[in-house]
């Protein structure tokens, strides 16, 4: 061995830390820009059934989202968080969330609400409580109720059609309070098929409608492992058994269970917005209870409520609960005897 | 046969154990100079025996028990004491250490006789040895062994776990050990056995080493100890999930192995006992990887103990380019480094260096709450809400919330996507309860 | 809608007579004297005094198990005014004012390494004991600073932490959050301090950082018995003050002996909390 020369290493570059030393190669950025990734296929398909018009929808609410969260980190004197893509996301499900109608100044005021109001003011990402395009969307539904509630015929296809307005299936079961399939299944004077509902053949928020296309982001990110199935599963059953009974006793009033799951935001929902990590329980257990929890308060809603879509208030009162769920479902530790007092 | 006990959680991260396990176990030159820290293990210091300037041989004691729970520390060769100082410890503050000048000759001590006949001897005489040698644990804990190898009378022992896992990534010290000298190994679980009387006795193999784990069996043949291949999975050869994955058998929380009548001894252990027994040799050096990306010649080595970073590194040709981190033991559960003159300990199971880009860096950013923490923790805790609780300086809500049973294994700081330093926060809150507890202690005697 | 305002409403005026009624049965009434007691503490609740906060203090003052100078945050003013109130004598009490002992700041002390990880002194040490070459010198990661209920230790911007002596009230709640025992408590009397805690030798404390102490007893010659040597180290005698410091301080070679400050700079809010990381 060559003793000259040996190079030995420079103890002022060698950094000291704790244990682990090496990191899985996740990070924040890549699992918002993944996530990110995974709601294009619903956009596009938005874009295709409501043309251009949603296209714009959905740029000012992501531009928006990013200058209001740049604006507020300076102000606020917080690093620049930007890097992470978390307000790009938020804009992106707040412009999904939207009818293809907004004007783009309540677009704008649904960013600094969804971004001010539901993320900034609790400390940046991470902290927020609640989903913060879900706040931007409610704010916006009690603030606009009927700019909101406005909804375009689509044409897809045509990317700058005329705005024929017309009525959800589930707005128009709202207002005749009993299934009428012939009134309710219908859309800007046509007759809809289940298998409308599921391509997104339909009136209704920009991203929200195409199931097939929020179904394949959905199962990627269950493969990717970035969510858990947990909580689909169980809001999506949980919709599916509780309107299933209800139609079963009262078939001339309530809407079969198919259509509950296939219409609104129930899909988008389940996959996307219930399953936001920060506002969302941690346990797979947790996800559980989180997600039957979510199919019940919506179907309250949408069965006895004054409003014909619970999705968005439900998931956003579960958030409340999530710490309780949290704390509730965290695990005793292993070797831990059952019945001696483990978490608090 | 598979492991029919899967533990909770864990991770997979990169073994990177081809850049050493090729390595067979080279013997390190003598050097001129050892330095050797008197607290090589966990409990009471060591008592200094020998003066500056007093002549020594290979071997001779050094610093004698300081109580129970502690170890005698030989010297790793023959010359003078030329000095009596002090060396930066593994956490980073000073400790007492030797100096000794080497006087080239390497002359053995003879008081340890070999015990050759130890199947006939008595169990009692055989752990007298133990103690004699000087030996701890050698996968990293460093834990007395003679204390763990006389359990109280109300718990009563019946299996012997030899752990081979060597679950942490980058090592290759165990691995070559079985290899080199699986009737060694076996030896020294036999050893045990005899000593601890116990029922069953397994050698626990982390499927990923077929080879060592074929020698061993080859060995192992009619002597009534059984191999097992285990999962890979970090943490497998943690004590509590390697018990779980052989017996079934749930180490209670803030209990120890011996509460559900198990023993569990490092491979590495069981070579020195082996050798402590059969050649009379107390335990001054042993085998230790040199390894990671910058290392020219990464590898296996018998280090002597006392010999600096900075010799073992020179041995491995040096670096390619510089390390940003120098880690004592593995990448899960190492510790940092930061001077090329501390020296290789009883405890030393590795020395790794990471490249510039191999290192992430830990950064301050909020828990996104994704729970793949909770889901990676084999404790079944929850680190993202102890660690946040913990940067409040919340250790009362940490400590019920079970901070002080992780086994800072790492997976949680592994697996979170934000980066954040969980397992210097768990390790934080245990040595804060800790001290809360002497104090509830001290309260209470008074 | 309207169903859950009205349920909201009722549950709301439930809950506000079940809280009146505990109140009314299970309350204690405050005693005046307890009250104004508390309104002269300094309500910091730093438990210098011994009991659990200021309030606790103010209770045990009232029923005659604790003296008004316990506290050491008061000034013998207000606690001759407390002492009136409770128509006591007032003892005497030697005030007291933290010292941080390192003077080895980055610009002095060698770094040995980067620190990455929690911005703690106290995780730091379990960390290889952070960057400093010195094992016995100041983390300058803040925990005193984050300890202290009066914000007098500044981190400066060379991390080390210095007590401002004049905002100190001697509480001595950053003594025990210091993991390398580097916070005195001296009686406010004190006019010199060896800035330096290190027991090693003189020549390898010299390496580690140019402000060290370095054992060569300059001072223990010129202070007249008010340094005296502890090993390596000079330590002073704080029962023995001499005058004029600022003399005997320059003997110093390395300017580790130093006059106290008292200055009355504006004291910056200590740094963030926990988990910081350092840059590489
Ligand atoms: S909390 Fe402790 S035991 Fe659990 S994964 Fe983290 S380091 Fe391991
Ligand atoms: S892995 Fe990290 S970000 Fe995720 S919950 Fe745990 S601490 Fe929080």
């Amino acid at each position: 061995m060559a003793d000259h020369e040996i190079r030995l290493p420079d103890p002022g570059k060698l950094i000291v830390s704790s244990s682990p030393h090496f990191a899985d190669p996740q990070t924040v950025q890549k699992i918002m820009l993944t996530v990110i990734l995974s709601l294009v296929p619903a956009c596009l398909a938005g874009i295709v059934c409501f043309g251009l018009r949603a296209a714009g929808v959905l740029v000012v609410c992501c531009v928006s989202c990013v200058a209001v969260e740049a604006l507020a980190a300076r102000w606020l004197k917080r690093p620049m968080a930007l890097r992470d893509g978390s307000a790009l996301l938020t804009g992106l499900l707040l412009g999904m969330n939207l009818s293809a109608l907004t004007p783009w100044w309540i677009c704008v005021i649904g960013s600094v609400l969804a971004i001010g109001l539901g993320k900034m003011i609790y400390g940046g990402l991470g902290y927020n409580p609640f989903n913060p395009a879900l706040v931007g969307r409610v704010a916006l539904l009690i603030a606009f109720p009927s700019v909101m509630t406005t909804w375009v015929t689509p044409t897809p296809g045509q990317m700058l059609g005329d705005a024929v307005t017309t009525a959800t299936p589930l707005g128009t079961l709202g207002t005749l309070h009993r299934w009428v399939p012939d009134q309710v299944m219908a859309c800007g004077g046509q007759a809809l098929s289940y298998w409308d509902l599921f391509t997104g053949n339909l009136a209704g928020c920009i991203g929200e409608t195409s199931k097939v296309a929020l179904l394949a982001g959905g199962l990627f990110l269950i493969w990717k492992k970035l969510i858990r199935w947990q909580v689909p599963v169980c809001f999506i059953g949980t919709v599916a058994v509780m309107t299933g009974v209800a139609h079963a006793l009262a078939p001339e009033l309530r809407a079969p269970p198919l259509f509950h799951v296939l219409t609104g935001g129930v899909i988008l929902g389940a996959f996307f917005m219930a399953t936001d990590m920060v506002t969302s329980p941690m346990t797979g257990l947790g996800g559980a209870i989180f997600g039957v929890g979510c199919g019940v308060l919506t179907c309250v809603i949408r069965l006895w409520g004054g409003y014909p879509e619970g999705v968005s208030f439900s998931i956003l009162f579960m958030n409340a609960l999530t710490p309780m769920i949290d704390q509730f479902t965290a695990g005793r530790p292993f070797g831990a005897r059952p019945g001696k007092e483990a978490a608090p | 046969m598979p492991d029919p006990w899967r533990f909770h959680g864990g991770v997979h991260p990169d073994d990177g154990k081809a850049l050493s396990a090729q390595g067979a176990i080279r013997k390190a030159p003598l050097l001129e100079k050892y330095l050797v820290p008197l607290q090589q293990h966990i409990g009471a210091p060591p008592k200094l025996v020998v003066a500056k300037k007093a002549t020594v041989r290979r071997g001779q004691v050094l610093a004698e028990p300081g109580g129970f729970v502690s170890a005698a520390i030989h010297s790793p060769t023959s010359g003078t004491v030329s000095d009596i100082t002090e060396c930066i410890g593994p956490g980073g503050s000073p400790i007492p250490a030797v100096e000794i000048t080497s006087d080239g000759q390497d002359t053995a001590d003879t008081c340890l006789e070999p015990i050759a006949d130890w199947e006939n001897a008595a169990p009692d005489v055989l752990k007298k040895r133990v103690g004699e040698a000087g030996i701890v644990g050698m996968g990293g804990a460093a834990f007395p062994t003679l204390v763990k190898l006389s359990p109280p009378l109300a718990k009563p022992i019946d299996t012997l776990i030899l752990n081979g896992a060597e679950c942490e990534p980058c090592l290759t010290a165990d691995y070559r050990l079985m290899l080199e000298m699986p009737d060694r190994v076996v030896a020294g679980a036999r050893i045990i056995t005899r000593i601890l009387g116990v029922k069953q006795t397994w050698i626990a193999i982390e499927a990923n080493k077929p080879d060592a784990e074929a020698c061993v069996r080859q060995k192992a043949e009619g002597t009534g100890i059984g191999v097992q291949s285990l999962r890979v999975r970090y943490p497998q050869g943690a004590e509590k999930q390697l018990i779980y994955a052989l017996t079934g058998r749930k180490v209670p929380a803030g209990g120890l192995p011996m509460d559900v009548g198990c023993v569990v001894q490092n491979v590495g252990t069981a070579v020195a006992i082996a050798e402590a027994v059969l050649d009379g040799k107390p335990l001054y050096e042993r085998v230790t990887t040199v390894t990671g990306t910058p290392v020219v010649n990464p590898g296996n080595w018998r280090f002597r103990v006392g010999t600096p970073f900075r010799a073992a590194l020179t041995l491995a040709g040096g670096v390619k380019e510089d390390p940003a981190k120098m880690i004592s033991g593995g990448p899960m559960m190492g510790l940092t480094v930061y001077s090329l003159d501390v020296s290789i300990v009883k405890s030393t199971s590795g020395i790794l260096l990471l490249g510039p880009s191999e290192v992430s860096q830990f950064r301050s950013g909020a828990c996104l709450h994704c729970g793949r923490c909770v889901d990676a923790c084999p404790m079944l805790l929850t680190p993202a809400t102890l660690s946040v609780q913990i940067e409040n300086e919340r250790f009362d809500l940490a400590e019920k919330w079970n901070a002080f049973d992780c086994i800072e294994c790492g997976c949680c700081a592994y697996v979170c996507p934000a980066k954040r330093p969980l397992v210097q926060h768990l390790r934080r809150a245990k040595a804060e309860i800790m001290v809360r507890r002497r104090a509830a202690q001290a309260a209470a005697k008074r | 809608m309207t169903g859950a305002i009205f349920v909201l409403t009722v549950m709301g005026l439930l809950l506000g007579l079940v809280i009146g009624i505990t109140v009314k049965f299970f309350g204690t009434e405050p005693d005046p004297k307890v009250e104004k007691i508390e309104a002269l503490l300094p309500n910091a609740n730093c438990g210098g005094c011994g009991f659990a906060g200021c309030s606790d203090f103010a209770r045990a003052l009232a029923g005659g198990k604790a003296e008004p100078n316990q506290c050491p945050s008061t000034n013998t003013e207000t606690a001759a005014q407390i002492a009136a109130l409770l128509g006591v004598a007032l003892g005497v009490r030697q005030p007291k004012v933290a010292v941080v002992l390192c003077g080895g700041d980055n610009t002095k002390a060698a770094k040995a390494a980067l620190y990455n990880g929690v911005n703690d002194c106290r995780a730091a040490t379990l960390v290889a004991g952070g960057a400093k070459a010195c094992l016995r010198g100041c983390l300058g990661l803040g925990a005193c600073a984050r300890a202290c209920p009066f914000k007098a230790i500044e981190i400066t911007g060379a991390s080390l932490a210095v007590v401002h002596a004049d905002v100190c009230t001697g509480c001595g709640k950053c003594v025990a959050t210091c993991p390398r025992k580097l916070i005195r408590l001296v009686p406010t009397s004190a006019t010199l301090h060896v800035l330096c805690s290190s027991p090693e030798k003189g020549a390898a404390k010299r390496k580690k950082c140019s402000a060290a102490c370095i054992g060569c007893q300059k001072c223990v010659k010129a202070a007249a018995g008010a340094v005296s040597m502890e090993g390596a180290l000079a330590r002073v005698n704080y029962d023995h003050q001499p005058s004029p410091p600022g003399a005997i301080a320059e003997v110093c070679p390395t300017h580790c002996l130093q006059p106290a400050l008292l200055d009355v700079t504006p004291v910056p809010t200590p740094a963030a909390s926990a988990s910081e990381v350092a840059h590489a």
